[in-house]
């Protein structure tokens, strides 16, 4: 990776964690797990125009784990849909970055979120409409492994193979953690890869944290013609911050001061 | 009700390129005009109605009109947070379709009666709740069904339902309907019950007791302006195939007690606070909850002498 993306990806990380710690914002863990997946999918995939957020043949990004907003949020900033710093007013009163996105979001999010089992249903009813009218714009779905309790998602698992739905991608942060466990312990999600295929899709499994390897998986040239399209993004939770690597107490916890300056040492952001 | 339904919504199809149906592996043969008018529009989501509340939302954000379609309490109390989200708060325009509402499947049992739908849905902000009472009601709904931009639940019965006009009425979505002008009694219906309410309309008029009779074919948004009228009554009955909690009764007393300073008398009829089973076909069941006109005709007579 070039030092410019690995100084935006550590950018995006020090904000998750600066912003939850002014604003006590939780979930941080959930967020930093998706940060390459999101870099990936904004800055070298979707065919998009931030200036214009509502241009009518862009690519969609779903996000599913609502409660990982910050990430998408961070991400928008970073992508130029708004200044980073208006990222910085997450959870206030009156601020449209919501710790879960509502129905009058910042430009650039796409739907409501914070109930599990949506985005993918949402995606999978988008691309069918394209297909019907003819619009060109392909659908990306966020789902967390947790999040793949809710049996909505084999709803429309088995919903877009049947209508050959190539425009759709979801991909799975399979951080191996949930709420209160360890996602295999809770619900047995193994083996991943070999569900979606069984459903019918294209899959591929990749390192979640490797920018160049998901590209690779998300370009356009691996869509299977007639597929939808699974990508099982293997990741760690508060991955990139050495002290909340699979910890799981960081799903709730808000990091101290001093632990923000840590972060941004590590980050090598320190001023 | 259900053969008025498809017939209308074909025809819409036919003339709207937006239009389109999802349907969760009911209706055999129902659709088959539809599916030969539009065959990419006719989408059988199969037997997942979270799902398919939920796809609705995304076709209709990227411009369509989408009608779901099942049998009511699947696709009202099974998928109700798929519909609280991504139908009434995302505010998306799709029409929620109910069929064999109230008691139309009585013989079915429980699993298939739906007594609980219109209080779910009119609890929702964004929401329309419209209840035809028959399948000349519903043709004159339908194509109103395109002129809002936000959700609305179509509750609407089975097949043969009695029609209480002799060709489809000039009706408005959000507006009451006075079948008989009346001054002392007014019988004030939603739905199937509209059929209760015209025995009893007869039945009143018989005995000298100048009756009004109304459709409220929308029980949401309620049509204020004909409710300003209620207090000149000296009785308002309410009529529904729907619990008596939450209902369209409900909404009426609430209203009353928000506007009106002075008491309303108000008799509310509908299904009681039971599950209903071992009944043989909707007739059945309505006489076993006293759900009738000749069970309700000697409420009202008794309330009136109370007066």
């Amino acid at each position: 990776m070039s030092s410019e993306v690995n100084n935006t990806i550590a950018k995006i990380r020090h904000q998750l964690v600066e912003v939850s710690n002014k604003n006590k914002v939780p979930h941080l863990a959930c967020s930093l797990s998706s940060v390459e997946i999101l870099y990936t999918l904004y800055f070298k995939v979707m065919n998009i125009r931030p200036d214009s957020p509502q241009w009518a043949e862009r690519d969609r990004f779903l996000l599913g784990k609502g409660h990982a907003a910050a990430v998408l949020y961070s991400v928008l900033g970073q992508r130029g849909y708004y200044a980073p710093e208006e990222v910085m007013t997450l959870g206030q009163n009156g601020s449209p970055f919501e710790e879960h996105p509502g129905k009058n979001p910042p430009p650039g999010v796409e739907n409501i979120s914070g109930s599990l089992g949506h985005a993918l249903g949402l995606a999978t009813g988008m691309a069918k409409a394209a297909k019907i009218s003819g619009l060109p714009s392909h659908f990306y779905a966020l789902v967390g492994d947790g999040e793949l309790n809710e049996g909505t998602n084999w709803e429309a698992a088995m919903f877009a193979p049947a209508h050959q739905l190539d425009n759709l991608t979801v991909i799975v942060d399979f951080n191996k953690l949930q709420g209160t466990g360890r996602s295999c312990d809770i619900m047995q999600l193994e083996d991943m890869e070999a569900k979606w295929k069984a459903f019918g899709w294209h899959t591929s499994r990749v390192n979640g944290h490797d920018v160049d390897a998901l590209y690779e998986v998300m370009k356009s040239e691996r869509i299977q013609a007639g597929k939808p399209r699974a990508i099982i993004a293997d990741t760690i939770k508060g991955g990139g911050v050495s002290f909340m690597e699979d910890d799981n107490n960081w799903h709730y916890r808000i990091p101290t001061e001093e632990e923000v300056e840590n972060v941004a040492n590590e980050l090598g952001l320190s001023q | 009700m259900r053969n008025k339904f498809a017939q209308s919504l074909t025809q819409m199809a036919a003339e709207n390129d937006k239009v389109c149906l999802l349907y969760a592996d009911i209706g055999n043969r129902l659709f088959d005009k539809l599916k030969s008018v539009a065959p990419e529009r006719a989408i059988n989501a199969g037997i997942a109605e979270a799902n398919m509340a939920t796809m609705a939302s995304g076709m209709a954000n990227l411009g369509m009109r989408p009608f779901i379609y099942t049998i009511t309490p699947f696709t009202t109390a099974r998928n109700f947070e798929q519909i609280k989200v991504d139908l009434a708060y995302a505010n998306e325009p799709v029409v929620i379709v109910g069929t064999g509402s109230g008691l139309s499947y009585a013989n079915l049992g429980p699993t298939h009666h739906s007594f609980e739908d219109i209080a779910i849905m009119r609890v929702l902000p964004n929401m329309q709740v419209v209840c035809p009472a028959d399948s000349l009601e519903l043709e004159a709904l339908m194509p109103q069904m395109l002129e809002v931009e936000q959700p609305t639940y179509l509750r609407i019965g089975k097949k043969n339902e009695p029609l209480n006009y002799d060709d489809v009425p000039d009706i408005t979505l959000g507006k009451a309907h006075v079948l008989q002008p009346g001054s002392k009694v007014l019988l004030l219906c939603t739905g199937t019950a509209l059929q209760i309410g015209g025995k009893l309309h007869d039945a009143l008029t018989e005995k000298s007791i100048s009756t009004e009779l109304t459709s409220m074919h929308t029980v949401k948004p309620l049509d204020e302006d004909y409710l300003q009228k209620l207090g000149e009554f000296d009785l308002v009955v309410t009529l529904e195939e729907h619990s008596l909690i939450g209902g369209f009764g409900s909404a009426i007393g609430e209203w009353v007690i928000d506007h009106y300073t002075k008491p309303v008398n108000l008799l509310r009829c509908g299904i009681p606070d039971v599950f209903i089973d071992q009944v043989h076909d909707p007739e059945s069941a309505r006489e076993k909850i006293g759900l009738t006109a000749e069970d309700i005709l000697p409420k009202i007579l008794n309330k009136l002498e109370g007066l």
